[in-house]
C-alpha cells in the first residue's frame, strides 16, 4: 500500500501553509476525481490536504451584481442556485450536464475546475503519457484518440479538458480566485488553463502550493441571454463530445454583445474570439453564427479520427446561438417520451 | 392444459409473477457474493497483467516485493502449482512463460490485505523478450481460415442449391458489410473468488453462472476427485456469458490457497476484465440478398469474418441464423476467423444471434427499400414451412404472430416508408423493425426432491440464479409439480455439492433444470399418494436426472422467435440518437413467471440498444489491448437512454419442449434490438450506417 498523509485544515491560511510544509501534498475536496486517479496510480500524493472544511461554501451576491461562489460549492447546490438559474443559466445547465446527481452532489465548484482529462492513456500507468510522465511520448496521437482535441494541441498533448462548468465560466467571463504563500491573486478563467505546449503536465497556471477559493461571476447585462448545449455518446453521464457555452445580447436584430466557449475541442476551455469578433455588430442571422463559427473553427487540426468534431462543433455553436436569438422556435432537442 | 402439471387454481403458481426470493436480502446487503466471503486467516491476492501484446517473460523480480510488509508470496510460472492439462487453455495461468496477449496474468501477488496485495503487485518487475504483435482484424487478412465449426458445435460452412447463380439472376439484390466492434460483458459484480484447502478438500466461492463445471475444471486442473471440490456460486452479480465457463480467477484463487496454505480472496479489477474474461469478438460481415419482384428471397449468402486468440480457437456463429430464419432455396452461411495477439472472445449474450441478426435483419430492410416493399410484410412473405438448413419442421414458430401483434402494440401502420421526412424541430423521427430468434437449448441435469415430515419440501439442484429470478422460478415449477403451494417449497441451489445441474447460459438453464425438477417432484408426488401414514422422521427423497430425456435428439427444430420495433430520434444538430421507444414481442413457449420473464427481455432489450447506440471497444493497433476496459469509457445504457420500453410475448403451446413447455428468454431480447433501431435510424435520416455502434461522429456527416 502507498502510504500518505492526511490532514484537515480549518482556515485557507492553514491550508496554504501546510501545502508548503508539505512538498508532494494535494488539497482533497469533493475527491470525485483526485481519489480515481490516486486508485489508478496516476496520482501519488504524498499528503492529502482536506480543505472540505473550510468556510467557502457559499454563494454570495454582491453588490454589483456579480455572484462569488466558494471553492467548496458542490457542483448540485451550484446548479440549483436561484441566482445561478436566473443569471447564469449557461452555468446551471453545464453543472447539470456533468456527471451524474451523486457525483454532483459531492464534487466542488473548485474540484470541477481542477479535474484532469479523461485521455485513455493519461489514466493507464502502464503506458507513456507525456502529461502523466513528461517526457515519455504522446500515444494518443496515433492511437485512440476520437474524444480529444482539435485544436491548440502541441505535438506532446491533445487531451482535452473534461468540464463541463469550466466552458460556461469562460464564456461567462468568470474571475478565479488563488491563494499561494504570496497572498491572493486572480486569474480571468480564459486564460486559467493552459494549452499543453512543452509542458502538458501542467493543466493550469495554478502555482505549487496555491488554493483555489472562489470563482466570481461579473453581474450580467439586461437582455443578455445564456445557455449550453453538450453533445455526447449516451442521453447522461458521459463527457461532451463537443459543448458549447454561449452568452448572447441581441437588441434590434443586431448582435451588441456576445460570448461564445467550446467545450471538448482543446487542453482548455476554448474561448472562441475570432467567432466573437465576426458576431460584434453583426446581424444576429444563422448565417453570421454560420461565419462567426467557422471564422474560430478554421484553426482546427483534427487527428485522425476526431474531424468529425469540427462540424460537431459549428453546429452546436450555429444552434445554440440560433436558439438565444430566438430566430426559430428553439424546439428543445433532448430526448422525450411518449405522452 | 399442459398435460405434465396437475390441474386446477393457485396454489398451483406456475405462470405467477412472484417476487424473487432473495430480492430483500440483495436490497438490505446480506445477500453474500463470492468476494464478500472471509474465512478466518484469508488472504487477498492481485494479479500482474502482462504490459506486452506477444512474447515471452524472461525474468520477474519479485524481490521487491516480497519485503513489502504483509506480503505472503508472488506466484509466478516459475513457482506456482503445475495444473494438469484443460479443455479450456485460457486457465493454464502461470504455467509458462509465453505471452499470447496484452493483460494475460503473468504474477499474483498474495498478501495480508488488498491494498499490501496490490502494492506489491505493482512492486514485481516482469522483462519480456518482445515479438511483433497483430491485432488488426480486416476481411482481407492473409492468414484468415475456415475452421470445422464454430461455437455451439455449428459446422463453418453450409451451402443449399446454388447461390452465386441465383443471386446473379435475382432482379432485386442486396449486398452489404455490416460490422459489429468488440463488445464487452461487464456484469456488476467482477469475477471473483475466495478459495481455501481443508484436508485435502477445495472448497471455492465463485462469481460463476455454472460451478458444476468450475468444480469438474478444478478437479481436472489440481487432479483431484471432484468429490473432493466445492464451488459455491450462490448469489451472482450478472455474467452475460463472461461467466458461463470456468474463468482464471478461480484458479488462481486455488493455487494461491494451496501455495500460501491460506484462504485466498481474488476479485479481478475492472480494467483488467475485458483482458480474461472473454468478449464478444468484432464481426465484419457480409450479406447477399437476392429476390424476386414479390419479395420472395431466392439467394441468401452469410459471410462472417472474425478473430480469436492464439491461445484457443473461439468463433462467434454470427452466420448461423441465416440457416434459420427466411426460406431461400440458394443459400450460403460461412465463417472464417483469424487468430490475433488479441484477448480471447468468448460467449456474450446471444452469441452469434446478436452480431448475426443485426447484420441479416438490416440487409432485409435494405432489400424491403430496395423492393418499396413494408419491412413486415417482407419477413412474412418469406416464411418458412420448415426450418431451412434442415428440412426439420419447427415444434413452434410464431415469428409472424410476433409481428403482427408487435406492428399492432406499437402503431407501426401507417408508416410513411420514405426516410428523412418526419421532422420535429431538429429532430429526425423514425421507426424500425428487426426480428429476433433463439435456439431452445436443453442439458442434462439432476435434481432432489424431499419432503419432510412436517409437510415442508426441499429441492436441490445445482442452478445458478445470476439474478435472473431462476431461484423463484424453480420453486415455482417444483410446488407445480408437487400441487404445493410454492411458500412449502425450499430451495438449495447454487453449490457444486448439490445434483450437477446445467450452467446458467444459452438460455437453456430453466429448461433444463425445470425438467430435472419436475422429474424428481412427479416421482417424490407418486410416492406421497402411495404412502399410507405418516411420514418417517427423515422424510421421503427422490432424485431424478434427465439424462436420457435430454440426449434424445429431437426431431424438430426449436426456437424461440420474436419481433423487435423501435422508435428512434436524430438530432440533426449533433448526430445524436435517441431511443424513443422499443416495442418487443416474442413467442418463446410457456413464461413461467411474468415478472422476472419481463426483466430478461427488457434487459436484453436494453443491451441490444447498448450495442446500437454506444457499446464498442478499440484494439489499440499500438499496445494491443483494448482501449475502453472501465465503465466510463465503455458506454453502457444509462436510464435517460431508455425512456420506454415494452416487453410483450405470445401464448405459446409447444409440446416438443420439456414438461412446462418453457423455452429460454434470457437472450433473445438482444437479438434483433440492434437491427431495429439501425433501421429506424435509416427511416428517420435516410443514411444507412453498417458499423456499429450509431455514435455522433458517424451519424453526423451524413445529415
Amino acid at each position: 500500500m502507498k502510504p500518505f498523509g492526511y490532514l484537515r485544515v480549518s482556515s485557507v491560511e492553514e491550508a496554504v501553509r501546510a501545502a508548503g510544509e508539505h512538498p508532494g501534498a494535494r488539497f482533497l475536496a469533493g475527491g470525485t476525481n483526485l481519489v480515481d486517479l490516486m486508485k489508478l496510480g496516476v496520482e501519488e500524493p504524498r499528503t492529502l490536504i482536506d480543505v472540505t472544511r473550510l468556510p467557502l461554501d457559499r454563494i454570495e451576491e454582491l453588490p454589483d451584481g456579480g455572484v462569488r461562489i466558494g471553492a467548496m460549492v458542490r457542483n448540485s447546490d451550484l446548479a440549483a442556485s436561484v441566482p445561478v438559474r436566473e443569471r447564469y443559466p449557461v452555468l446551471s445547465q453545464s453543472l447539470l450536464a456533468g456527471a451524474s446527481g451523486q457525483l454532483r452532489n459531492t464534487a466542488t465548484t473548485g474540484g470541477n475546475l481542477l479535474q484532469r482529462t479523461r485521455c485513455l492513456y493519461f489514466q493507464d500507468t502502464s503506458k507513456p503519457c507525456n502529461k502523466r510522465l513528461p517526457g515519455t511520448g504522446c500515444p494518443a496521437r496515433e492511437g485512440v484518440h476520437r474524444d480529444l482535441a482539435v485544436l491548440g494541441h502541441s505535438q506532446h498533448c491533445v487531451a482535452t479538458q473534461p468540464s463541463d462548468m469550466a466552458v460556461a465560466l469562460a464564456a461567462l467571463d468568470a474571475t478565479v480566485h488563488l491563494h499561494g504563500p504570496d497572498g491572493e491573486r486572480s486569474v480571468p478563467a480564459t486564460d486559467f488553463h493552459r494549452l499543453p505546449d512543452d509542458h502538458p503536465e501542467q493543466d493550469t497556471v495554478i502555482r505549487p502550493g496555491e488554493l483555489l477559493t472562489a470563482i466570481q461571476l461579473p453581474p450580467v447585462a439586461t437582455g443578455t441571454r445564456s445557455r449550453y448545449r453538450k453533445a455526447r455518446d449516451r442521453a447522461s453521464y458521459a463527457f461532451a463530445l463537443v459543448s458549447v457555452g454561449a452568452v448572447l445580447d441581441v437588441r434590434d436584430g443586431v448582435v451588441r454583445r456576445a460570448a461564445l466557449a467550446f467545450g471538448g475541442l482543446a487542453h482548455r476551455p476554448w474561448r472562441a474570439r475570432a467567432a466573437e469578433e465576426v458576431l460584434q455588430g453583426a446581424p444576429a442571422t444563422e448565417d453570421t453564427f454560420a461565419r462567426a463559427a467557422e471564422a474560430e473553427l478554421a484553426a482546427a487540426r483534427p487527428l485522425r479520427d476526431n474531424g468529425f468534431k469540427v462540424p460537431l462543433a459549428r453546429n452546436l455553436a450555429v444552434g445554440v446561438l440560433t436558439d438565444l436569438a430566438e430566430i426559430e422556435d428553439p424546439a428543445d432537442p433532448g430526448p422525450s417520451r411518449p405522452a | 392444459m399442459n398435460p405434465h402439471f396437475p390441474p386446477g387454481p393457485p396454489p398451483y403458481p406456475l405462470g405467477a409473477p412472484l417476487v424473487r426470493r432473495e430480492g430483500r436480502e440483495k436490497v438490505t446487503g446480506t445477500a453474500r457474493y463470492a468476494a464478500e466471503h472471509t474465512p478466518p486467516a484469508c488472504a487477498y491476492a492481485w494479479p500482474v497483467p502482462a504490459t506486452v501484446a506477444r512474447g515471452r517473460v524472461t525474468a520477474v523480480d519479485t524481490a521487491a516485493a516480497l519485503t513489502l510488509p504483509g506480503v505472503c508470496a508472488v506466484l509466478t510460472h516459475e513457482n506456482a502449482p503445475r495444473l494438469a492439462t484443460a479443455d479450456d487453455p485460457t486457465l493454464l495461468v502461470l504455467q509458462e512463460d509465453r505471452v499470447p496477449h496484452r493483460g494475460w496474468y503473468v504474477a499474483l501477488a498474495v498478501a495480508d490485505s488488498l491494498e499490501a496485495a496490490r502494492a506489491a503487485a505493482d512492486a514485481v518487475r516482469v522483462s519480456y523478450a518482445t515479438e511483433e504483435h497483430d491485432v488488426e482484424l480486416t476481411t482481407g487478412h492473409p492468414r484468415l481460415y475456415e475452421p470445422e465449426t464454430v461455437n455451439g458445435g455449428y459446422p463453418a460452412t453450409r451451402e443449399r442449391g446454388d447461390f452465386d447463380g441465383a443471386f446473379a439472376d435475382a432482379p432485386v439484390t442486396v449486398d452489404a458489410l455490416y460490422t459489429v466492434p468488440p463488445l464487452h460483458n461487464h456484469p456488476m459484480e467482477p469475477h471473483a473468488a475466495t478459495a481455501w484447502w481443508s484436508d485435502g478438500h477445495l472448497t471455492v466461492h465463485d462469481a460463476s453462472q455454472g460451478s458444476t463445471k468450475v468444480c469438474e475444471d478444478l478437479a481436472a486442473l489440481f487432479k483431484l476427485e471432484k468429490s473432493d471440490v466445492t464451488v459455491v456460486s450462490e448469489h451472482v452479480g450478472g455474467g452475460f456469458g463472461s461467466k458461463g465457463t470456468t474463468r482464471p480467477q478461480a484458479v488462481l484463487a486455488a493455487m494461491a490457497a494451496r501455495h500460501t496454505g491460506r484462504p485466498v480472496k481474488l476479485s479481478l479489477p475492472r480494467r483488467e476484465m475485458p483482458a480474461v474474461v472473454g468478449h464478444r469478438a468484432p464481426t465484419l460481415q457480409r450479406v447477399r440478398l437476392g429476390a424476386g419482384r414479390d419479395g420472395v428471397l431466392t439467394a441468401l449468402a452469410h459471410e462472417s469474418v472474425t478473430h480469436t486468440s492464439t491461445v484457443t480457437e473461439f468463433v462467434e456463429q454470427a452466420a448461423v441464423p441465416g440457416r434459420v430464419m427466411y426460406t431461400s432455396p440458394n443459400s450460403r452461411t460461412t465463417h472464417r476467423v483469424v487468430p490475433l495477439d488479441v484477448p480471447t472472445p468468448s460467449w456474450m449474450r446471444a452469441p452469434g444471434e446478436a452480431p448475426g441478426m443485426y447484420a441479416l435483419e438490416s440487409a432485409l430492410d435494405e432489400l424491403a427499400v430496395a423492393l418499396d416493399l413494408d419491412p413486415v410484410e417482407l419477413r412474412m412473405r418469406n416464411e418458412p414451412d420448415t426450418e431451412p438448413d434442415s428440412d426439420r419442421a419447427f415444434s413452434s414458430r410464431h415469428l409472424v404472430g410476433c409481428l403482427r401483434e408487435g406492428a399492432e402494440r406499437f402503431g407501426w401502420q401507417p408508416r410513411d416508408p420514405r426516410p428523412g421526412v418526419r421532422r420535429e424541430g431538429r429532430l429526425l423521427l423514425g421507426t424500425g423493425v428487426a426480428s429476433a430468434t433463439y435456439p431452445v437449448l436443453i442439458a442434462a441435469s439432476a435434481a432432489e426432491a424431499h419432503a419432510t415430515a412436517d409437510g415442508g419440501f426441499r429441492i436441490r439442484i445445482n442452478a445458478t440464479d445470476i439474478g435472473t429470478g431462476a431461484r423463484t422460478a424453480l420453486a415455482q415449477v417444483a410446488a407445480a409439480a408437487l400441487g404445493v403451494p410454492e411458500e412449502r417449497v425450499g430451495m438449495e441451489i447454487g453449490s457444486s455439492d448439490l445434483p450437477p445441474a446445467m450452467l446458467a447460459g444459452g438460455s437453456a438453464g430453466m429448461g433444463s433444470w425445470g425438467w430435472a425438477v419436475h422429474k424428481a417432484c412427479t416421482a417424490l408426488r407418486a410416492r406421497l399418494r402411495d404412502h399410507v401414514g405418516p411420514l418417517p422422521a427423515d422424510g421421503f427423497t427422490v432424485t431424478a436426472d434427465t439424462r436420457q430425456e435430454t440426449s434424445e435428439r429431437s426431431p424438430y427444430s426449436r426456437h424461440s422467435f420474436g419481433a423487435t420495433f423501435a422508435e428512434v430520434q436524430v438530432d440533426t444538430v449533433t448526430g445524436e440518437v435517441r431511443v424513443r421507444r422499443l416495442t418487443g414481442v416474442y413467442a418463446a413457449g410457456r413464461i413461467l413467471n411474468p415478472r422476472t420473464a419481463r426483466s430478461q427481455f427488457t434487459g436484453g432489450m436494453t443491451m441490444g440498444l447498448g450495442m446500437a447506440l454506444m457499446e464498442g471497444s478499440s484494439l489499440d493497433p499500438a499496445f494491443g489491448d483494448f482501449a475502453e476496459r472501465d465503465l466510463a469509457s465503455y458506454h453502457v445504457p444509462a436510464c435517460a437512454d431508455v425512456p420506454w420500453i415494452e416487453a410483450h410475448w405470445l401464448d405459446e403451446d409447444d409440446p416438443h419442449l420439456n414438461p412446462m413447455g418453457s423455452k429460454g428468454i434470457g437472450e433473445i431480447g438482444i437479438v434483433g434490438t440492434a437491427a431495429a433501431i439501425g433501421n429506424a435510424v435509416w427511416h428517420a435520416t435516410g443514411a444507412r450506417l453498417r458499423d456499429l455502434p450509431l455514435t455522433p461522429d458517424k451519424v453526423l456527416p451524413y445529415l
